[in-house]
């Protein structure tokens, strides 16, 4: 049988003059989505939030004074700010997490069981060296990539040799991780008083451990940064970047450029999972001292949503986890001010993201000039 | 036969398992008929989530989104049923909503090209946004599902019991649906233009196949099939709808589905293989297997976690992972699954 | 007496009529169209063509415009094709040919001018139009579903049904039985696709067009993977078919094939018809001169080669194709500094899997391979690149090149994390773009900067930032497979040039390819290969076309 390309060659050229310029430094397709329709975005965030007051209308509240209370509870009100900040944190890892894998193409959406492993763990080991201070809270930070990473590792593996695809085994490790992690706080790792009160915790990290904030400024938010700004640099600056941008771009090529397709593949679940994992260690260290199973909350899942809003721009995930963190930060208070459940938070975004990902930008987006076949799906078949 | 030689070792699998279903069944009669009950149970919205599964991606559609599908259609049903009284008013609208659920599915991946994965994962997303929000606790259904219970076949021992006897028309019906996509599918000319259309569309296409409108077609309708199994759960097999109650159970469809090779009936025998874990993990549960005690030691904590009600929650799950790892490139999914098609392409 | 068998009862089904006189089918049948000669010999009057006999004109087209953006495809075309002709589409890669003849068959919509078919002037809205109205394609890429049988393949889209919905496949594979004989043309339809050879698979892609009722049918570039004698035969069918009352437009690039079969040519010239001649008034430098609008020297010169010493040295290879069965097998060759060895064979016959294999890319079953002193054969690319082995890849676009990225990136490809294009890990973007703009000069690519993305690149200047990375090392071995496939004629001479240029250069160059006029016209030394394995070897000089033609097909 020829060969059969699936991909549109390019149409006959007339031989004179040649197409317009593109620029496309650094080069990868999900880069390119990023550069070019921030405008895009932010008519597609207002749809969707005008939808959304539709919907609160609906629940007999003026939607005006809700997204204000919100904006208020999250960014106004004394300490809403560091609050919003530091739910900001594990959602900018949460969302790094997807995005790295999505660079190579694979479709990270553990971040739930991720983040657990990496919260267990580093509550733990931030309770057992917090003796030696701020040593302890480091080690545990490691411990949480570490056990973070070891997940994602797990997937890229089954993914590299056997063929599993990611969607299925990071979902199905979601469900083993929460049942693991159940176990240990209900069993070995249970705090003294978890016993006798019957809520499933771990013992709380001593004060030397925990982290704290710099200035008004919580460190987990500027870890999270510093992150941010170390991912984008490392996919578009260095020649690890290089390699993972191309297996996402062009898998047989990678291979043809002698790039070891197999060990990308591990490390950019492995490296994804991990800042996952960091995330959960440092919501156990900074924000709730201790390991509970509700730490997470959607915190993973949300993760799914900045990286899909950041177009797979490791520095986008800044605003999407603002964006998001205002929102979540706002929803107790808005219950508080105006009786809406906090879930409109869930659907909210959850518009958002619909009217980011659809129609026009879908079509604009995924049918680029050259390649026409969208970067995810390619994953399923092979 | 040379049907019987073609088949031969699916046939000796086939009389291996019911030989050896009813020789437990007999030997251990205390705990085997509720569990292959359970199996049975666990099993039946898995067959209808996987077989939107194979109709979607047989013509070449991945659906990650049968998750979304089903928790939109449980939630819809449920309380279309408690609102307005009626029973059929809910299956319908579970039902309808699944296919709306396809439909959007559909639209955005075939017609606009939207990444398919995407696709899925935003419908999810959706989903879980609408169905947690819009939910009000305390709503009662107006009746449950009546049962159909099969005259003569319900008498067979441990199949009609299973089976035939003490289930709803939905199961049946799974039943059903298993034997019909499968007959349609290799034997009638929808299935020969639909697996066309998933392997090599361009071939459809130059024979005069219409491939976005079959993909569309196929991919809405499919999803009346998860709105079936949404209601299911949450008219039938519970009579509650609870946020996220299909807890992952449209992943292990696919799951199913790409183990059952997007075969329909080998499915359906996958779907049965994973209630059974799930009735065996129940059931190790329930025995009250473990260590007493405080335990000690390294084997000792080994053996009191893979014994704890949590982990072995976590047997069908890792089974998945076990089960898909050792059916790598073994089974092959049809050639254009996930790409879009354009026109003349060559 | 019912037919079991309801057909759907449209016309389609009843396939192409042919008339009296060419019912026979048998041994001699297949001598008559084994030469090309033969249907010259037919009377006028059953040949439907020919010199003062005018037929019914089956296909207008008026000023057929097709643009893609920027790029006009196709412009201010008009053509005709009377019945009982065969019309020549000729032009090279990228002249538009192919948007041409998808427009005719539906599968593109014109952006002006009308497409008559039988006078009938409707818009062909679809693949299902065309085939309504008369016309059948055979695509250069065939259109057959891999996994499924011949019968499934041929019945798809107007399938044998009991009661309008069961399929009936008995009937399908009486119906490929009969198409079978009646055109000469042999194939088993219970056999699944992907197993039959090359050319039996093309074999199933015509009958699959002449299933349904065709009076005019369309052939893009069908000799493409075909033996020379396969080729003789299939232009015998194309001349049997046109007799019998079917006309033929036929696209080639090929003058060989122009000349020895059709009675009209068009010639294409970016996007524009260029010229219209009756065959026999033309010849092959005529024909090319039109083709590309100046002088062409049909074949390159060199200097005689001075090989010096073994660089490459493959003994006893074994590799295994994609469905794990051997692909090459047996496989022995040397090259030397200096020279260009050609590796004749048509297309699946282990060509695609030695070459991958020798570029690291693939599993070497058993055998081995040397670089000089360095044992090759475990080695993955990145190893064989540094080792000084250069790999212009059959695919260009999917091993080729990344489209997405600029020119500059791809330029690196294979170098990306060396200095000085990466220090430490980090990427020296000025670097790199200095080296692309350098080799964007030398190499003539044509485009609007070196950050242009490569996929929006033609064909052939594609190609050239391929064969830019991969001779700008100056490497030891050069290994060029199907190095011109889908390039424009300017482009080819260049690509050729510089191949020369290597050698001269020193290094050793593995040239495989299936267009046996680039391996007459450019190797030192020619190694035939078959059925995975090297059949005879022997000097450039020596070489005569037939004879290797005839190796080619197995006949050794």
């Amino acid at each position: 049988m020829s060969d059969t390309t699936t991909e549109k060659a390019a149409p006959p050229p007339s031989g004179e003059e040649p197409p317009e310029e593109q620029q496309s430094r650094g080069g990868a397709l999900a880069y390119l989505i990023a550069h070019q329709s921030a405008v895009v975005i932010v008519v597609a965030l207002v749809i969707a939030l005008l939808i959304g007051a539709v919907l609160i209308r609906l629940q007999g509240v003026n939607p005006w004074y809700a997204y204000e209370t919100l904006i208020r509870e999250a960014l106004v009100y004394p300490g809403a700010f560091t609050r919003t900040l530091q739910k900001t944190a594990p959602l900018v890892l949460t969302g790094l997490a997807v995005v790295l894998p999505l660079r190579v193409g694979l479709f990270n959406i553990g971040g739930q069981g991720q983040f657990v492993a990496g919260a267990i763990m580093g509550a733990w080991v931030a309770y057992l060296t917090s003796g030696a201070g701020i040593l302890g809270a480091l080690l545990g930070m490691l411990a949480g990539i570490v056990f973070g990473g070891a997940v994602g590792a797990l997937v890229g593996v089954l993914k590299a040799y056997r063929g599993v695809h990611e969607v299925i085994s990071t979902i199905m490790l979601n469900y083993i991780v929460a049942g693991v992690t159940f176990w240990l706080v209900v069993g070995p790792l249970q705090a003294e008083r978890s016993k006798t009160s019957g809520i499933p915790q771990t013992e709380a990290i001593p004060e030397s451990a925990r982290i704290g904030s710099i200035a008004g400024v919580p460190v987990g938010f500027i870890i999270a940064v510093g992150l941010a700004v170390l991912c984008w640099w490392m996919l578009s600056r260095t020649t690890m970047g290089f390699r993972f941008n191309t297996v996402g771009a062009n898998k047989s090529a990678a291979g043809y450029a002698g790039i070891p397709i197999n060990r990308v593949i591990v490390m950019s679940l492995a490296f994804g999972a991990g800042l996952a994992g960091l995330g959960g260690a440092l919501e156990a260290e900074g924000t709730l001292h201790r390991f509970e199973p509700a730490i997470v909350g959607s915190l993973g899942f949300d993760g799914i949503t900045i990286a899909l809003l950041a177009r797979a721009n490791p520095i986008a995930t800044l605003p999407a986890a603002f964006l998001v963190g205002i929102l979540r930060t706002g929803a107790a208070g808005l219950q508080f001010s105006t009786g809406i459940a906090p879930e409109i938070v869930d659907l909210l975004l959850a518009l958002i993201l619909l009217m980011v990902s659809i129609p026009v930008l879908g079509k604009w987006i995924f049918r680029s000039r050259a390649d026409k076949v969208s970067v995810a799906s390619t994953s399923w078949g092979s | 036969m040379t049907w019987v030689t073609k088949n031969r070792t699916t046939l000796v699998i086939l009389a291996a398992v019911v030989v050896a279903a009813y020789v437990f069944y007999y030997a251990a009669n205390d705990i085997a008929p509720s569990m292959f009950v359970a199996a049975w149970g666990y099993a039946i919205p898995l067959v209808l989530a996987s077989l939107v599964g194979v109709i979607g991606e047989r013509s070449g559609v991945v659906n990650i989104g049968i998750e979304g599908q089903m928790l939109i259609a449980a939630f819809a049903g449920f309380f279309a049923a408690a609102y307005s009284g009626s029973l059929l008013v809910g299956v319908l609208s579970g039902v309808g909503s699944g296919l709306i659920a396809g439909g959007f599915l559909a639209w955005t991946t075939v017609r606009w090209r939207m990444d398919q994965i995407i696709a899925g994962v935003v419908l999810n997303i959706v989903a879980t946004g609408i169905t947690s929000f819009y939910y009000t606790p305390g709503q009662i259904l107006p009746s449950l599902i009546p049962n159909l219970d099969i005259p003569l076949l319900q008498d067979i021992p441990l199949v009609g019991e299973v089976f035939f006897s003490g289930r709803s028309w939905i199961a049946s019906f799974a039943i059903v649906a298993a034997v019909g996509v499968h007959l349609l599918l290799f034997h009638t000319r929808w299935g020969l233009r639909t697996r066309a259309v998933g392997e090599y569309p361009s071939a459809a296409d130059t024979a005069g196949v219409n491939v976005e409108r079959l993909r569309l077609v196929n991919v809405t309708l499919a999803g009346s099939l998860a709105g079936l199994a949404g209601v299911y759960l949450s008219m039938d097999a519970s009579s509650t709808f609870e946020r996220g109650m299909t807890a992952g159970r449209g992943f292990l469809a696919l799951a199913i589905m790409i183990m059952g090779a997007w075969r329909p009936l080998r499915a359906f025998a996958m779907a049965l293989f994973f209630g059974f874990v799930n009735a065996v993990a129940s059931q190790l549960q329930q025995s009250g297997l473990g260590v007493s005690g405080e335990p000690s030691g390294f084997l000792e904590w080994t053996l009191a976690a893979i014994t704890s009600p949590q982990i072995l929650a976590t047997l069908p799950y890792v089974a998945v992972l076990v089960l898909l790892g050792l059916a790598a490139g073994r089974v092959r999914p049809p050639g254009a699954v996930g790409q879009p098609y354009v026109k003349g392409d060559q | 007496m019912s037919d079991p068998t309801r057909h759907e009862g449209t016309p389609e089904s009843e396939g192409t009529p042919h008339p009296a006189g060419h019912g026979d089918t048998g041994a001699d049948h297949l001598e008559r169209v084994a030469t090309t000669d033969a249907a010259r010999e037919l009377p006028p009057e059953q040949a439907g063509f020919g010199e003062g006999v005018i037929g019914e004109v089956l296909l207008d087209i008026q000023h057929l415009s097709k643009s893609f953006g920027p790029v006009h495809a196709n412009r201010d075309i008009t053509i005709n094709v009377r019945r009982g002709e065969i019309v020549a589409l000729l032009g090279e890669n990228g002249a538009g040919k192919s948007t041409l003849v998808n427009q005719i068959f539906g599968l593109i919509t014109p952006d002006t001018g009308t497409v008559s078919v039988k006078g009938d002037s409707t818009p062909i809205k679809d693949p299902k139009d065309a085939i309504h109205r008369g016309i059948g394609m055979v695509h250069q890429h065939f259109q057959l579903v891999p996994v499924m049988t011949v019968a499934e393949n041929l019945m798809l889209g107007h399938e044998t049904t009991k009661g309008g919905i069961v399929l009936d496949i008995e009937g399908a594979r009486t119906m490929v039985r009969e198409l079978s004989q009646r055109h000469g043309l042999a194939v088993d339809p219970d056999v699944e696709v992907d197993d039959l050879p090359v050319g039996t698979q093309q074999r199933v892609e015509i009958l699959k067009a002449l299933s349904r009722r065709v009076d005019l049918l369309i052939l893009d570039e069908p000799t493409a993977v075909l033996t020379p004698q396969e080729t003789d035969e299939l232009l015998g069918v194309m001349k049997e078919l046109a007799a019998s009352g079917t006309s033929i437009v036929f696209i080639t690039h090929k003058l060989r094939e122009v000349l020895a079969v059709s009675d009209r040519v068009y010639v294409l010239r970016q996007g524009a018809v260029v010229g219209e001649v009756a065959t026999k008034d033309t010849d092959a430098t005529g024909l090319a001169t039109m083709m590309v609008g100046r002088e062409v020297v049909l074949s390159i010169e060199k200097d005689a080669a001075t090989p010096k010493e073994t660089v490459l040295s493959i003994h006893d290879l074994m590799v295994k194709d994609d469905r794990d069965l051997t692909a090459v097998d047996g496989f022995s060759l040397e090259v030397r500094a200096g020279e260009i060895v050609g590796v004749a064979g048509v297309e699946g016959n282990g060509q695609r899997e030695l070459v991958e294999a020798l570029a690291g890319m693939r599993k070497v079953a058993s055998g081995q391979m040397t670089l000089g002193e360095l044992d090759l054969t475990r080695a993955n690319p990145h190893e064989t690149h540094h080792a000084g082995v250069g790999h212009i890849p059959e695919d260009r676009e999917k091993h080729g090149l990344v489209s997405a990225y600029s020119i500059a990136d791809n330029l690196v490809l294979n170098e990306f994390d060396q200095a000085p294009y990466a220090k430490s890990g980090v990427r020296q973007f000025s670097v790199v773009r200095e080296n692309a703009e350098n080799l964007r000069e030398e190499f003539d690519i044509r485009s609007s900067g070196v950050m242009q993305t490569a996929g929006s690149l033609s064909g052939g200047n594609k190609q050239k930032v391929v064969v830019a990375r991969e001779m700008s090392f100056e490497p030891k071995l050069l290994m060029a497979a199907q190095p011109t496939r889908g390039v424009d004629v300017g482009s080819i001479e260049f690509i050729h040039r510089r191949i020369v240029e290597a050698r001269d250069k020193g290094a050793a160059v593995l040239l495989v390819s299936a267009e046996l006029d680039e391996i007459l016209s450019l190797s030192d030394r020619i190694a035939v290969v078959h059925g995975g394995k090297v059949v005879a070897e022997m000097d450039g000089k020596d070489a005569d076309r037939t004879e290797i033609g005839r190796l080619m097909a197995g006949d050794h």
